[in-house]
C-alpha cells in the first residue's frame, strides 16, 4: 500500500515546521487534533479542580473553606468549563486526529479553518476564566444561567460570559462544517456511506448536531446581552418578557448538546468493544439507525428539564412520552454492545476495561434518566442531588470513558509506544472505585431530599456526602497518573506494530505507528 | 377519646421531630413515603420503574458478565462470527417499547390528577424573595413572611448544630390537615422553586407569572423543605416548614393572625418614639437586611455595599426611603414597599440611620412613611 507519501520523492510534502510557528500556524489534522486534547485535558484538570473545592466544601455540613457567593461560581465554572472546554474540544481533538485516518483522506477538508477554530478556544477560555478575577466574581448563576438570577441579577462579568459563549459557539460551528465537509467529500474509493466506521458516523450525526444548535445558544446568550444592556425584555415580565422564555431556548440547544457529549464516544466504543471481543459488530446498520432517532428525537424532548416550570398538562404529557421513547434506541446499542461481547474472544487491556465500564455505567445512568423521564416522579427528582448523580453518570462514565478508552485504543498509533499497561489499568480501576464513590451516593441524597446547588446541608445529608467527596477527591487525583502514562507514552515505551490490537479493523490501523506526518496522500481502495 | 387523640398528637410531632436523627444512622438510600395522597403515588411510579430498571439491568448485565467470566481469550475461547439480526433488532426494539407504554399509563393518570387544582377549600399565594418565603392567606386578609432562623454561628461551625439545621423557621406555613389547599406561586425577584418533599409538591416561583399547585395532608405534623432552583448566594438558606394542624386549631390560629394584622395596621397611627423605633428596627434589620449588608452594616462590596457611614444612610432622608421602598433597578436592593408594613419599614429607616455610628439622629414615623407611599 502506498498510504504513506514518501516525503523524499515528493518535494511539496514537508514535515512539521520547527519551533512554536509548528503549532501556531499548523494547518495538520494530527498536530491540531494534538491540540485540542492537550487543551481539553488541561480544561478537565481546571474544571476538575473546582469539583474539587466543591466537594470539599461539602465534606461536613456548615461553611468551612469558601462563602456561598464562590461555591457559586465554583458551580457555574466546574459545568460550563467540563462542558465546552474538557467534553467537547476532546471529541474535536479525536474527530481531527482519527476521521482523515478512518475514512483514507490526507487531511481535514478546511485545514485553515481547522487552525481557527482550535485558536479560538484558547481565547474564549482565558475570558472565561479572568472573570473569576473581575470585581463582583465570576459568573455565579449555575451553568445554565437561568434568567433572570443572570441578567436582572448577575454580576458585571456576565457580559464577558456572553462573548466567550460567542467565540465557542463560533469554534464549534467551524469544527462542525469541517467534520461535516471532511466525511462527505474525502472518504476513500469504495466507501460508502454504510460502510463508514461508526465513530465516523456518529461524529458525522454529532456534527449536524451542533450546527443545528450552537446558533441557538449565540441567540440565547445575545438576547440576556439585549436585555442587560440594551433595554429589552425578552426574559423579563416586568417588560413583557417571560423567564420560561430563556429556559425553552436554552434547553433547545441544552438537550441535543447532551448528545453532542456522548455520540461520539457510543462509536468510539463500538469499535473498542469489537476489537477487544475480536468479533465484527452484532448490528452495524442497526447501530447507524440508533443513534439517528436518538439525534433526531433530542430536538423534542428539551421542556423535559422543564417540568415543573408550570408547562400545561398536554405538553407536559408530550415531553414525558418523546423522552421516555428515546430509551428504545439508547437500548438497542447497548444491546448491540453486549451482544457484540457475548460468545466473543475477550481481552482486557485498558480500552476494552474503560469501555466495558462505560457499558454498564452509562446503562445506569440512562435508567435514573428513565426515572427522570417519568413527569410524576421528576416533581421528587427535580433539582435534587439525584439529577446531579444521573448527569454525572451519563457524563463522567459516559463521555469521560469513553474519551479515556478513546486514548488508550489509539494512543500506540499517535506515538508509536506501547502506553504502560499495568498503569493503564491502575488508572481504569482507581478511576472506576473513585467514580462510583463519588456519585454513586448522590443517588441516595437526591432520593432523601438534598437539593442540588447549595453550599451547606441539613444533618440527615453528612454521611453521603462525605463519602462522596472522598470518592471525588480519589478520582481527581487519580487523573494525575493518566497525564503521567501520556506523558511517559510520548517520551518513549514499547515501539507500537501498525496494529497492536489483535482484533481491530479499520484503514487508520494500516498507516505505520506513529502515523506518519501526512498519511493517505493516495487515497486506499476500500472494497 | 377526644383527650386521647389530643395526646397523641404530641407523640406524633415528636416522631417527626426525630425522623432526622434516625435516618442519620439509617442511612436513607431511598425514597420514602410521603403525607398526601399524590406524594405516595409518586412513591408507587418511583418503585415500579425502579424495579423495571433493576429487572432489566439484571438481564442484560448478567449476559454480559457471562460473557466476561466465560468467554475470554485467556479460557481459550474462539471468537463466534455472528452478526446482523433483523429479528433479534426487531424484538429488541418492540419489548422495550412495550414496557414503556405500560409504564406510561399509570404515570399519566398520577399527572393528570397532579394537575386538577380545582375545588380548593384554602388558597394560599407563596411569593419567593432572596432568600425566604412570604404566605399569603387569600381569603384571610393577613400574610407573612417566613425566614431561616438558624444561627450564623451554627453556620459558621462556631456552634453545635442544631436537630433542624438549615430546615426551620421563624414562621412556619400552617396548613389545615384533610382540606385542599392551592398554593399560588409567584416570586418577587429571581426564580425559586417551592418543595415539600413529604408533600410531593414541587414547582417554580417565577417572577411575573403564577403558578399552580395543591395539596392534601393526611396526618398531622411538621414538614420541611428547601428552595429547589438556584436563586443566588442564599438558596441553599429559604427553608421550608409546613406543619399541618386540625382544622379547628387551623381557625384558631387563623383568627390570632387576623387580629394581629389589624393590631399591626393600627399601630401606624400611634406615635412612636425613637427608642421605640430603634428597637423595632434593629430586629427587622437583622431579618430582612443582614443578609446582606451584614449585622453591623459593613455589607459586602461591590455588590451589597456598607451602610455605616453611607452616603445614602447618613444624607437626605427621602432618598433613603426611596431607596428601602422602591429599591435600585438593576441591583440587588429589592422594593420593600411591599414587603414591609409602614412601621417596620419607619423602624428599619430609622435604625440605620443611628445605628453603628450613624448618629444622624434622624427618626421617621410610620405616618410619614404613609403619607410617602400614598405620593
Amino acid at each position: 500500500m502506498s498510504a504513506v507519501a514518501d516525503t523524499h520523492s515528493q518535494e511539496h510534502h514537508h514535515g512539521p515546521a520547527s519551533g512554536i510557528t509548528r503549532w501556531l500556524f499548523t494547518t495538520n489534522h494530527k498536530d491540531i487534533g494534538t491540540m485540542y486534547l492537550i487543551f481539553s485535558f488541561t480544561m478537565f484538570l481546571l474544571g476538575g479542580s473546582m469539583a474539587m473545592v466543591i466537594r470539599a466544601e461539602l465534606f461536613q455540613p456548615g461553611l468551612q473553606i469558601v462563602q456561598p457567593e464562590f461555591f457559586n461560581q465554583m458551580t457555574t465554572m466546574h459545568g460550563l468549563i467540563m462542558v465546552f472546554g474538557a467534553v467537547m474540544p476532546a471529541f474535536v481533538g479525536l474527530a481531527n486526529w482519527m476521521l482523515p485516518l478512518m475514512i483514507g483522506a490526507p487531511d481535514m477538508a478546511l485545514p485553515r479553518m481547522n487552525n481557527w477554530s482550535f485558536w479560538l478556544l484558547p481565547c474564549a477560555f482565558l475570558i472565561l476564566v479572568s472573570t473569576l478575577f473581575m470585581q463582583g466574581g465570576a459568573p455565579n448563576f449555575g451553568w445554565t444561567f437561568y434568567a433572570p438570577l443572570s441578567t436582572t441579577y448577575g454580576p458585571p462579568s456576565t457580559t464577558f460570559f456572553i462573548f466567550a459563549i460567542h467565540i465557542m459557539g463560533i469554534s464549534s460551528i467551524m469544527g462542525a462544517i469541517n467534520v461535516i465537509a471532511t466525511i462527505l467529500n474525502l472518504r476513500a474509493p469504495g466507501m460508502t456511506l454504510m460502510k463508514m466506521p461508526l465513530f465516523v458516523w456518529t461524529w458525522l450525526i454529532t456534527a449536524f448536531l451542533l450546527i443545528a444548535v450552537m446558533p441557538v445558544l449565540a441567540g440565547v446568550v445575545t438576547m440576556m446581552l439585549m436585555d442587560i444592556h440594551f433595554g429589552t425584555s425578552f426574559f423579563d415580565a416586568s417588560g413583557g418578557g417571560d423567564p420560561v422564555l430563556f429556559q425553552h431556548v436554552f434547553w433547545f440547544f441544552g438537550h441535543p448538546e447532551v448528545y453532542i457529549m456522548i455520540l461520539p464516544a457510543f462509536g468510539a466504543i463500538s469499535h473498542i468493544v469489537s476489537a477487544f471481543s475480536r468479533k465484527p459488530l452484532f448490528g452495524y446498520a442497526s447501530m447507524v439507525y440508533a443513534v439517528g432517532a436518538i439525534a433526531l428525537l433530542s430536538f423534542v424532548v428539551w421542556a423535559h428539564h422543564m417540568f415543573t416550570v408550570g408547562v400545561p398538562l398536554t405538553g407536559q404529557l408530550f415531553f414525558m412520552y418523546a423522552t421516555m421513547l428515546i430509551a428504545v434506541p439508547t437500548g438497542v446499542k447497548v444491546f448491540n454492545w453486549v451482544t457484540t461481547m457475548f460468545r466473543g474472544s475477550l481481552t482486557f487491556e485498558a480500552p476494552m476495561l474503560f469501555a466495558v465500564a462505560f457499558i454498564v455505567l452509562f446503562t445506569i445512568g440512562g435508567f435514573s434518566g428513565l426515572m427522570l423521564a417519568i413527569a410524576p416522579a421528576d416533581f421528587q427528582y427535580h433539582d435534587t442531588y439525584f439529577v446531579v448523580a444521573h448527569f454525572h453518570y451519563v457524563l463522567v462514565p459516559g463521555a469521560i470513558f469513553g474519551i479515556f478508552a478513546s486514548a488508550y485504543f489509539w494512543l500506540p498509533k499517535w506515538t508509536g509506544h506501547m502506553y504502560d499497561e499495568t498503569l493503564a489499568k491502575t488508572h481504569f480501576w482507581l478511576s472506576f472505585v473513585g467514580m462510583n464513590l463519588a456519585f454513586f451516593p448522590m443517588h441516595f441524597l437526591g432520593l432523601a431530599g438534598m437539593p442540588r446547588r447549595i453550599p451547606d446541608y441539613a444533618l440527615q445529608f453528612a454521611d453521603f456526602n462525605m463519602v462522596s467527596s472522598i470518592g471525588a477527591f480519589l478520582f481527581g487525583a487519580t487523573q494525575i497518573l493518566f497525564l503521567f502514562i501520556v506523558v511517559k507514552c510520548v517520551r518513549g515505551g514499547e515501539p507500537a506494530p501498525a496494529k497492536p490490537w489483535e482484533g481491530a479493523e479499520g484503514l487508520e490501523w494500516t498507516v505505520p505507528s506513529p502515523a506518519p506526518y501526512h498519511t493517505f496522500s493516495t487515497p486506499p481502495k476500500v472494497e | 377519646m377526644r383527650a386521647q387523640t389530643k395526646r397523641a398528637l404530641p407523640v406524633v410531632a415528636v416522631a417527626g421531630v426525630s425522623i432526622p436523627s434516625v435516618s442519620l444512622a439509617e442511612w436513607t438510600v431511598n425514597m420514602s413515603p410521603g403525607v398526601t395522597g399524590t406524594s405516595n403515588q409518586i412513591f408507587g411510579l418511583h418503585m415500579t420503574i425502579l424495579g423495571i430498571c433493576v429487572a432489566i439491568g439484571v438481564v442484560v448485565f448478567g449476559v454480559m458478565f457471562w460473557s466476561i467470566i466465560a468467554h475470554r481469550k485467556s479460557k481459550g475461547h474462539k471468537p463466534a462470527n455472528f452478526h446482523e439480526n433483523t429479528v433479534v433488532e426487531i424484538l429488541w426494539t418492540i419489548i422495550p417499547f412495550a414496557i414503556l407504554v405500560a409504564m406510561a399509563i399509570p404515570a399519566t393518570a398520577t399527572l393528570i390528577d397532579m394537575y386538577d387544582a380545582s375545588d380548593a377549600d384554602v388558597d394560599i399565594k407563596v411569593t419567593g424573595y432572596q432568600w425566604r418565603w412570604q404566605y399569603e392567606y387569600v381569603d384571610e386578609d393577613f400574610s407573612f413572611f417566613s425566614n431561616l432562623t438558624t444561627p450564623t454561628d451554627q453556620i459558621q461551625n462556631r456552634q453545635a448544630k442544631g436537630e433542624n439545621y438549615l430546615l426551620e423557621v421563624d414562621n412556619p406555613l400552617k396548613i389545615p390537615v384533610g382540606k385542599k389547599v392551592r398554593f399560588l406561586l409567584t416570586s418577587n425577584d429571581v426564580i425559586h422553586s417551592w418543595w415539600v418533599p413529604k408533600l410531593g409538591v414541587k414547582k417554580d416561583a417565577i417572577p411575573g407569572f403564577i403558578n399552580e399547585a395543591w395539596t392534601r395532608i393526611d396526618e398531622p405534623g411538621t414538614y420541611r423543605g428547601q428552595c429547589t432552583e438556584l436563586c443566588g448566594k442564599g438558596h441553599g438558606f429559604m427553608p421550608i416548614v409546613v406543619e399541618a394542624v386540625p382544622q379547628d386549631e387551623f381557625q384558631t390560629w387563623v383568627a390570632e393572625k387576623r387580629d394581629a394584622a389589624e393590631r399591626e395596621r393600627e399601630l401606624t397611627q400611634k406615635d412612636w418614639t425613637r427608642e421605640e423605633l430603634m428597637d423595632r428596627g434593629e430586629s427587622v434589620y437583622n431579618t430582612v437586611c443582614a443578609a446582606c449588608h451584614q449585622a453591623d452594616g459593613s455589607g459586602s462590596p461591590p455588590a451589597f455595599p456598607a451602610l455605616r457611614g453611607s452616603a445614602i444612610a447618613t444624607g437626605d432622608i427621602n432618598a433613603h426611603i426611596d431607596t428601602v421602598v422602591n429599591g435600585v433597578s438593576g441591583t440587588a436592593m429589592q422594593a420593600f414597599g411591599q414587603q414591609l408594613s409602614e412601621v417596620e419599614l419607619a423602624a428599619v429607616i430609622t435604625y440605620e440611620r443611628n445605628a453603628w455610628g450613624n448618629n444622624t439622629g434622624d427618626m421617621v414615623s410610620p405616618k410619614e412613611i404613609m403619607e410617602y407611599m400614598s405620593e
